[in-house]
C-alpha cells in the first residue's frame, strides 16, 4: 500500500497509509482463492463475511462490499485502519502460509473510504418501539451499541464526558493514522439513526446510572472504556515533562496542539523523548513526539523486539520515522534539574526469564546495571485502568479486583438492565473487541427490553 | 451552547458571567468546579463554581484574566455562548457543623470561598471570613461575604481597604487570640494556601485548601492535574480539588503551574487581538 515517505511524513499529522485506488483493490482483492471454508472469518472477531466482500470488490460493486462488512461490522473505514490484522483474519488466511496474506485491513479499509468518498448513504430510521436506552460513553462500544438499538428502534442516547465524541479514537489514536474527519463522518451517520449525543455530560457527576433509570430509560450501557492512566510511582514522576500517555496525546489530537498557537492548548516536547512502553499508545506518542518537534524518540521497553505488543505496522512506521528502541530497559528513577524539569532518568537493565502467565518471557532486572540516560520529556505509556466516575457511583455493580466491570458474555452485568462492555469490562484491549461488545450488549439489550412491560 | 446571561466586571483583571447550564445547577455543590470551552480552538479552562442556583439554572463563574484564554473568555458578551461547559467536577467540601471555622480566601480566591462560607454558614456554623487583595481595585464580593460571615475582615497589601497587610497577618492574628476554631479553609494563589497553611499547622488546626493545577479533562483521565499530597500522588480533579493543607507538596504545586510559562508567552504575542 502507498504510504507517505517517512522523511516528509514526521514533519505533518496527514495520514501516513495512503490507500489503495480501485485498480490495486481490485488486483488485491484477485489474490483471495475464495476458500471453501474460508478460514479468515474465524479471525475476525466479529465474523465479517470476508471471501463475500472480497468477491464483491473483485466484481468492483464497492457498495455492495460495503454492505456486506456493515452487516457485521459498522465501522470498517475505522478498523479497516486500526485493527491488528495480522493477529486476526490475516493471521488465518491460507495464503500466510505460503507468502502474504490476502490484505484483508486494507481492502476494507478501500471499500469504506470509497463510500465515504462518493456516497451519501441513505438511512431507513425504523418505526419507534418507544424504548429508551442510556448509553455511557461515546468510544467504539458505546456507539456500535447505539448503532444497533438504533436500528432495531428503540431510542438511544449517548452521554459523552467530553466535548466530542468518539472515545480514543478521538483522543488517543492520532490524526496521522486515523483521521479524525473518518470518525466524524461515521458518528454523524449514526445520528441520522435518529441516535441522540449529549455532549459535556460527565455521568457520575451529572446524572448517575441510576438516576438515568429512574428518569425513564429501560436499559443503560456503559462503555467507558480505559481512562486512567497509570504511573510507574518512581521517584521523580511528577517533574515537569513528564505526561501520561493520555495526556500527551490528548492534548495533540483532541486539543489540537500540533496546531499552537491557532489552538490555544499548548504541548512542551524537549529534543530528547523518552516513552516508557511498547504497546499501540506508546508508538503513536513516540511518533507523535517526532511531529512536534522532537530530535530523538526513543521507546524504552523492559522486554525485547519479540515481545513488543503494538502493531507489526505501527512499529515498523515508527521505526522507518526514527523512533529508537532501547530495550531490554527500564526507568528506576527520574532526574530533574533545579526549576523541576526532567533532565535524564537511571534505568536498569534487564533479561528475560521463564515465560509468565501471559505467557512471554518474563523480564528480570539486572542488579547493578543501573545508568544514566539523558532525557528531556517522558512519556507514561505503560497502560491504563478503568475510570472509576461511574462505578463508584453506581451501587450493585459487581467489580473484579482490577476495578473492571464484571459482565457475562453478553454484556449483562450484576445489575438489572445495566449492561457493559469495551475496555471497562475487559481491561484495555482493542477498537475490534469493543466493537464486538457493544453488538452483543445491543442485542441483549433488544432481549432485555422485550422482556419488561413497555410504558 | 452555554449562554452567558450577564456579565460583570468587578476590576479590571477580574470579571463574572452567569451562565446558562441547567443541568449542572441542578447538581452544583460548594467547592466543585466546570470546565470551560469558550470556543471551537480554545483550551479547557477549569474554574470554580462561584454560586449555582437551581430554579434559574445559572452558573456564576469569577475569573482573573492571567493569560491568553481567560482574556478570551473575559471578551465575551452577554448573549454569545461559550462553545463548552462541563461540570459540575470534583469532590464537594465536607460540610458539617464543626462548629467555629475560619474561611481565608486571597485574590481570586473569594470566589470559590464564598459557596463554601456560604454552605458552612447553612450548616449552623460560626463563619468568620477573611478576605483580602493586593490593592482595594481587586477586591470583589465584600458585601456578599458579609452577608453570610458572622466575622468579615478584609486586608490589603498597599492597605487601601480594609487593614494593611495580607490575609495570612489576619489568620495569624486570629489563632493566636482564640484558640477554639475547629477548621480552616483557605483559597486563593499557592504562595497564599502555603503560607496560611504553615501558620494554621502551628496551631494545630485541621485547614482545607483547594488546589488549582493546570488540567485538561477534569474526569481523571489524563493525569496533567497531578498534586504530591502526603508524598502521594493525586488527582486534583477527582480526588479533589480540596486537601489537607499541611500535607500538601507546595514545591511540586508552584514548579508544576509553571509548566507552559513559556508557550503562554507565544499565545499572547502571536494571538494579539484589536
Ligand atoms: C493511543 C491509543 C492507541 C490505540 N491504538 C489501537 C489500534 O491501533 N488498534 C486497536 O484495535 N486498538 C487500539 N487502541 C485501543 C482502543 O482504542 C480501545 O480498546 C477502544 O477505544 C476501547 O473502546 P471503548 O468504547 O471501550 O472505550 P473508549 O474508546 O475509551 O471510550 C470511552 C468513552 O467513554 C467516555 N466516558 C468515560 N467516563 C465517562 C463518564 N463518566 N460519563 C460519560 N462518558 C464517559 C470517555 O470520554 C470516552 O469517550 C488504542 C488505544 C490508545 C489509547
Ligand atoms: C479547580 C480549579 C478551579 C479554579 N477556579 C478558578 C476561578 O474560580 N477563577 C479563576 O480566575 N481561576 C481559577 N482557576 C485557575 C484558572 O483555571 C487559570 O487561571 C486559567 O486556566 C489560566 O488560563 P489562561 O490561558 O488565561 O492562562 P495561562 O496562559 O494558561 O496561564 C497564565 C498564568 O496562570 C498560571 N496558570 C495556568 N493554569 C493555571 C491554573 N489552573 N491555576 C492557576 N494558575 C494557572 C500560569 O502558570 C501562568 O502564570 C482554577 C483552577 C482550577 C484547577
Ligand atoms: S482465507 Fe484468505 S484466501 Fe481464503 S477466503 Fe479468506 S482471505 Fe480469501
Ligand atoms: S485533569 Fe485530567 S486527570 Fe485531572
Amino acid at each position: 500500500m502507498p504510504v507517505q515517505k517517512a522523511t516528509e511524513r514526521v514533519n505533518n499529522f496527514g495520514e501516513v497509509a495512503l490507500g489503495y485506488d480501485e485498480k490495486m483493490a481490485v488486483e488485491e482483492a484477485n489474490r483471495c482463492i475464495q476458500c471453501k471454508k474460508p478460514t479468515c472469518i474465524k479471525g475476525c472477531p466479529v465474523g465479517v463475511k470476508i471471501p463475500e466482500f472480497i468477491q464483491l470488490i473483485k466484481e468492483k460493486k464497492v457498495p455492495e462490499a460495503v454492505s456486506k462488512i456493515k452487516e457485521k461490522n459498522s465501522f470498517p473505514a475505522i478498523c479497516g485502519r486500526v485493527c491488528p490484522q495480522e493477529n486476526q483474519c490475516e493471521k488465518y488466511c491460507v495464503l500466510a502460509k505460503k507468502k502474504a496474506p490476502v490484505a484483508i485491513g486494507r481492502l476494507e479499509r478501500f471499500a469504506a473510504d470509497y463510500m465515504l468518498d462518493n456516497r451519501e448513504e441513505s438511512y431507513e430510521v425504523p418505526s419507534d418501539t418507544g424504548y429508551k436506552v442510556a448509553i455511557v460513553g461515546a468510544g467504539p462500544a458505546g456507539l456500535t451499541c447505539a448503532a444497533d438499538l438504533a436500528k432495531l428502534g428503540h431510542k438511544v442516547t449517548i452521554f459523552e464526558a467530553l466535548h466530542v465524541p468518539g472515545g480514543v479514537l478521538m483522543y488517543g489514536i492520532p490524526e496521522f493514522r486515523l483521521p479524525k474527519n473518518i470518525v466524524k463522518t461515521e458518528i454523524e451517520n449514526l445520528k441520522k439513526l435518529g441516535v441522540e449525543i449529549e455532549l459535556n455530560y460527565v455521568v457520575g457527576m451529572l446524572d448517575t446510572v441510576d438516576e438515568l433509570l429512574e428518569q425513564g430509560y429501560n436499559a443503560v450501557f456503559i462503555g467507558t472504556g480505559a481512562g486512567l492512566p497509570y504511573f510507574m510511582n518512581i521517584p521523580g514522576e511528577n517533574l515537569n515533562g513528564v505526561y501520561s500517555a493520555n495526556e500527551f496525546l490528548t492534548r495533540t489530537n483532541l486539543m489540537k496542539a500540533y496546531d499552537f498557537p491557532n489552538n490555544s492548548t499548548p504541548i512542551k516536547v524537549g529534543e530528547k523523548v523518552a516513552v516508557i512502553g511498547a504497546g499501540n499508545v506508546a508508538m503513536d506518542a513516540a511518533r507523535t513526539a517526532l511531529r512536534l518537534g522532537a530530535k530523538e524518540s526513543y521507546i524504552v521497553y523492559r522486554r525485547s523486539q519479540e515481545e513488543i505488543p503494538a502493531r507489526h505496522e505501527e512499529l515498523e512506521h515508527a521505526v522507518e520515522e526514527g523512533v529508537q528502541l532501547k530495550l531490554l530497559i527500564s526507568p528506576t528513577e527520574i532526574h530533574g534539574d533545579k526549576n523541576g524539569w526532567v533532565k535524564g532518568m537511571t534505568c536498569i537493565n534487564y533479561e528475560l526469564g521463564e515465560p509468565d502467565a501471559s505467557g512471554r518471557r518474563k523480564p528480570i532486572a539486572i542488579k547493578g546495571s543501573e545508568h544514566y540516560f539523558s532525557i528531556d520529556t517522558v512519556v507514561m505509556a505503560i497502560g491504563q485502568g478503568p475510570n472509576p466516575l461511574v462505578l463508584k457511583t453506581t451501587p450493585g455493580l459487581e467489580l473484579n479486583k482490577y476495578g473492571n466491570i464484571v459482565a457475562n458474555e453478553n454484556g449483562q452485568t450484576s445489575k438489572q438492565g445495566v449492561f457493559a462492555g469495551g475496555d471497562i469490562v475487559t481491561g484495555a484491549a482493542t477498537v475490534i473487541l469493543a466493537m464486538g461488545a457493544g453488538r452483543k450488549a445491543a442485542k441483549a439489550i433488544d432481549e432485555y427490553l422485550k422482556t419488561i412491560s413497555n410504558n | 451552547m452555554y449562554k452567558i446571561i450577564k456579565k460583570q466586571i468587578l476590576s479590571s483583571s477580574i470579571k463574572l458571567m452567569e451562565i446558562e447550564a441547567p443541568k449542572v445547577a441542578a447538581k452544583a455543590k460548594a467547592g466543585q468546579f466546570i470546565i470551560v470551552r469558550a470556543n471551537e480552538t480554545g483550551e479547557r479552562i477549569p474554574l470554580t463554581i462561584a454560586d449555582s442556583n437551581k430554579n434559574t439554572g445559572i452558573i456564576t463563574i469569577i475569573f482573573q484574566e492571567v493569560g491568553y484564554s481567560t482574556l478570551e473568555l473575559g471578551r465575551m458578551e452577554v448573549g454569545q455562548s461559550v462553545t463548552d461547559f462541563v461540570g459540575p467536577l470534583g469532590k464537594p467540601s465536607e460540610i458539617e457543623n464543626y462548629g467555629e471555622i475560619i474561611c481565608v480566601g486571597g485574590g481570586i480566591g473569594i470566589a470559590p470561598i464564598y459557596p463554601i462560607a456560604k454552605a458552612l454558614k447553612n450548616a449552623g456554623n460560626k463563619v468568620i471570613s477573611i478576605i483580602g487583595a493586593r490593592t482595594k481595585e481587586l477586591l470583589f464580593w465584600d458585601d456578599q461575604m458579609r452577608q453570610i460571615s458572622d466575622e468579615l475582615y478584609i486586608a490589603t497589601d498597599d492597605g487601601s481597604y480594609g487593614q494593611q497587610g495580607f490575609v495570612t497577618d489576619i489568620l495569624k492574628n486570629f489563632l493566636e487570640q482564640r484558640k477554639q476554631i475547629a477548621k480552616v479553609w483557605a483559597i486563593g494563589p499557592v504562595v497564599m494556601m502555603r503560607a496560611a497553611s504553615n501558620i494554621t499547622k502551628a496551631f494545630h488546626v485541621p485547614t482545607i485548601v483547594s488546589m488549582n493545577p493546570i488540567m485538561v479533562d477534569g474526569t481523571g483521565m489524563c493525569g496533567a492535574c497531578r498534586v504530591a499530597v502526603n508524598q502521594e500522588t493525586k488527582f486534583a480533579c477527582v480526588d479533589g480539588p480540596e486537601f489537607d493543607g499541611h500535607l500538601v507538596d507546595w514545591d511540586l504545586a508552584e514548579r508544576r503551574l509553571n509548566m507552559f510559562k513559556e508557550e503562554e508567552k507565544v499565545i499572547l504575542d502571536k494571538k494579539l487581538w484589536r
